[in-house]
């Protein structure tokens, strides 16, 4: 972490350049060149940064964009094709998207909110709190895989089949960790003050919390569950063996049910053509929900309440 | 920070107290919460135990020489997790190595004022929505777009360095090295994140000191920014290895799941979850148990990187 130039110091007598008029401070002209490449290789790093993105977003409106066109009601209205039939759609797999993304949330949005609520309003900094936000961010960072195979070894060995079910328990063990954090960030913006006038007029925690607190904090608990099932809809390796697939349309929670995720595997690397332009389609969709909800999600914060 | 004091929160329970049943029902409420918090650790201690019950015959069988072992062999019923493991932290290692240089520079560049706020802020928000792309798409992309696009140039390495091991063999088009580079720009975002906020959030003093002393622009980042910086750009290198090591589909859909290890980074390799991706559909008895305890290894080693992660991060919180 070292400049070559560290040890150069003013050669010259006088900082005071006559011919441009300016104070340098006596940096040398390597010292400026160093400058100046540096600055150079950063903005490199930025253009390389940013040109994956681009591509991605390219291709996806490219390759899916005029499948989407070409049989645009159909698409999302059909079933996925067999190998090299034409046409159909995924309308199974939109139907498993929300569906498993809503069992998700039905597991993991009470649980987050109601830890953060622990962490914030009742054990603030005690050692509980501690260790809920210890196992937060370490249950953030297991592979999304292993949350696979944790519903797999859970519910699907119990209920004996691969299941909506199965796929949503384990997408809300993803989802949990992110719900868990911006809830606490929406309660502890909330100043206390509030929580001192709902002491003054006599309210007990219960009622503080579901009257006052929880609703003053609701963007942000709203901004949590936007990104958490925007993650959700994105997500593979914890479908994999949990909602597997389904050809067809699937009749009840119980049984293996196609997702938008899932089919942009299979089809991607399925070595049929329709059946890639079919991945590309589905992809484009994942991507521009998912990127919706993320930018609806940071408008949602950026507004404050108190 | 605005949070009730304790004297506060005391007093907020003795209030309570004074009415039966809004108490029952506060207390209710109270332990749902503590046990709803316990709940999350014992969820993290739930998944380590379902992962061991179902590998316990596969270690019972194969004992610490599933490590160390090559052979993946179904119709025998004999596993090993070498190529795995090697796959795995080797293709991390390579992601690291170009997403860290990379990360750091445009971290650099976006908490420095070389552009307006308003210029620099929506650079940053187009590079956090890099997170948002699902690792699927990353690999379809991989696929379809980015190896048929790097292929020739790695071909040129090959003839002008083969005789460097790493290089030895003609690009396959599932590979190790491609995968790695797809991993880097997906792991790209979360050093940059956390990076730029550990730069951010520096005293400004640092700065002014820096300049009062005559240092110029790169100087102070070089030699007092970067460094007092460090521990949160560790920390986010740290959490970009957890996620490098755990990520799933686009390796299983760009490595080529080949069981073995092989010097050479345009040979097709294996990882961890690809292997568990590609074969859990088909695999039952030993071999799913296998499987498990591939998992188990995984779920150990990023417990590890991401514990050390959240200690480094959390010191250069305090610090700040």
């Amino acid at each position: 972490m070292s400049s070559p130039n560290q040890s150069s110091r003013p050669q010259n007598d006088n900082p005071y350049d006559i011919a441009t008029g300016e104070f340098d401070k006596g940096v040398t002209s390597g010292r400026k060149l160093f400058g100046k490449v540096m600055t150079g290789l950063v903005m490199l790093c930025v253009a390389i940064a940013l040109l994956p993105l681009a591509s991605i977003l390219f291709m996806l409106l490219k390759n899916g964009l005029s499948r989407l066109l070409q049989d645009f009601p159909s698409v999302f209205t059909e079933l996925p094709p067999p190998p090299l039939v034409d046409g159909g759609g995924f309308r199974n797999a939109i139907m498993g998207t929300l569906l498993t993304c809503l069992i998700g949330a039905l597991i993991s949005v009470p649980v987050g909110v109601l830890t953060a609520i622990y962490t914030v309003e009742f054990g603030q900094g005690n050692k509980l709190s501690q260790f809920v936000r210890f196992c937060t961010n370490v249950l953030s960072g297991v592979p999304s895989i292993i949350a696979g195979l944790f519903a797999y070894g859970v519910v699907v060995v119990l209920m004996g089949t691969f299941s909506a079910i199965a796929g949503g328990v384990a997408l809300s063990v993803l989802m949990a960790p992110i719900i868990i954090r911006t809830a606490e960030e929406g309660l502890k913006s909330i100043p206390r003050e509030v929580r001192q006038g709902l002491v003054g007029i006599g309210a007990t925690n219960f009622q503080g919390v579901t009257n006052v607190i929880l609703p003053a904090a609701l963007p942000f608990i709203a901004t949590g569950v936007t990104l958490a099932l925007a993650r959700a809809a994105g997500e593979t390796a914890p479908l994999l063996f949990t909602a597997l697939f389904n050809q067809f349309d699937a009749r009840s929670l119980r049984e293996p049910i196609a997702t938008l995720s899932v089919l942009i595997y299979n089809y991607a690397i399925a070595p049929y053509k329709n059946q890639n332009e079919l991945a590309w389609a589905a992809a484009l969709i994942v991507v521009l929900l998912i990127l919706t909800v993320s930018i609806l999600a940071r408008s949602l914060t950026s507004r404050k309440v108190y | 920070m605005t949070s009730p004091t304790i004297s506060n929160q005391e007093t907020l329970i003795e209030s309570s107290q004074k009415f039966h049943a809004p108490r029952l029902i506060d207390r209710i409420f109270y332990w749902l919460t503590v046990l709803l918090s316990v709940g999350i650790g014992a969820v993290l201690v739930w998944i380590t135990y379902s992962l061991l019950s179902i590998a316990f015959p596969a270690i019972a069988t194969f004992n610490l020489g599933f490590l160390f072992s090559q052979v993946w062999n179904p119709v025998q019923d004999l596993y090993g997790a070498l190529p795995q493991i090697y796959g795995t932290i080797v293709s991390s290692i390579i992601a690291l190595l170009f997403a860290v240089p990379l990360g750091v520079g445009v971290a650099v560049f976006l908490s420095e004022d070389f552009l307006p706020r308003r210029i620099l802020t929506p650079i940053a928000f187009v590079i956090e929505l890099l997170a948002a792309i699902p690792s699927v798409v990353y690999g379809m992309w991989g696929i379809f777009v980015f190896v048929p696009f790097i292929l020739p140039l790695l071909q040129g390495i090959h003839n002008a360095l083969g005789w460097i091991p790493f290089f030895s063999t003609p690009p396959s088009t599932r590979q190790m090295f491609a995968t790695a580079l797809v991993l880097a720009i997906m792991i790209l975002p979360t050093i940059i994140a956390i990076s730029r906020d550990s730069l951010i959030s520096l005293p400004p003093q640092l700065r002014q000191g820096a300049y009062g002393l005559g240092a110029t622009r790169w100087e102070t980042i070089m030699q007092v920014l970067l460094p007092a910086g460090l521990s949160g750009i560790i920390g986010s290198v740290m959490l970009a290895l957890g996620r490098a090591l755990g990520e799933t589909m686009a390796a299983a859909m760009l490595i080529g799941n080949a069981n073995r290890v092989n010097v050479s980074l345009f040979a097709p390799a294996s990882t961890i979850s690809a292997l568990i991706a590609n074969q859990f559909g088909e695999a039952s008895g030993l071999q799913r148990s296998a499987l498990f305890y591939q998992a188990l290894i995984l779920m150990i080693l990023t417990l590890i990187v991401n514990m050390l992660a959240e200690v480094i991060v959390s010191r250069f919180q305090q610090v700040e």
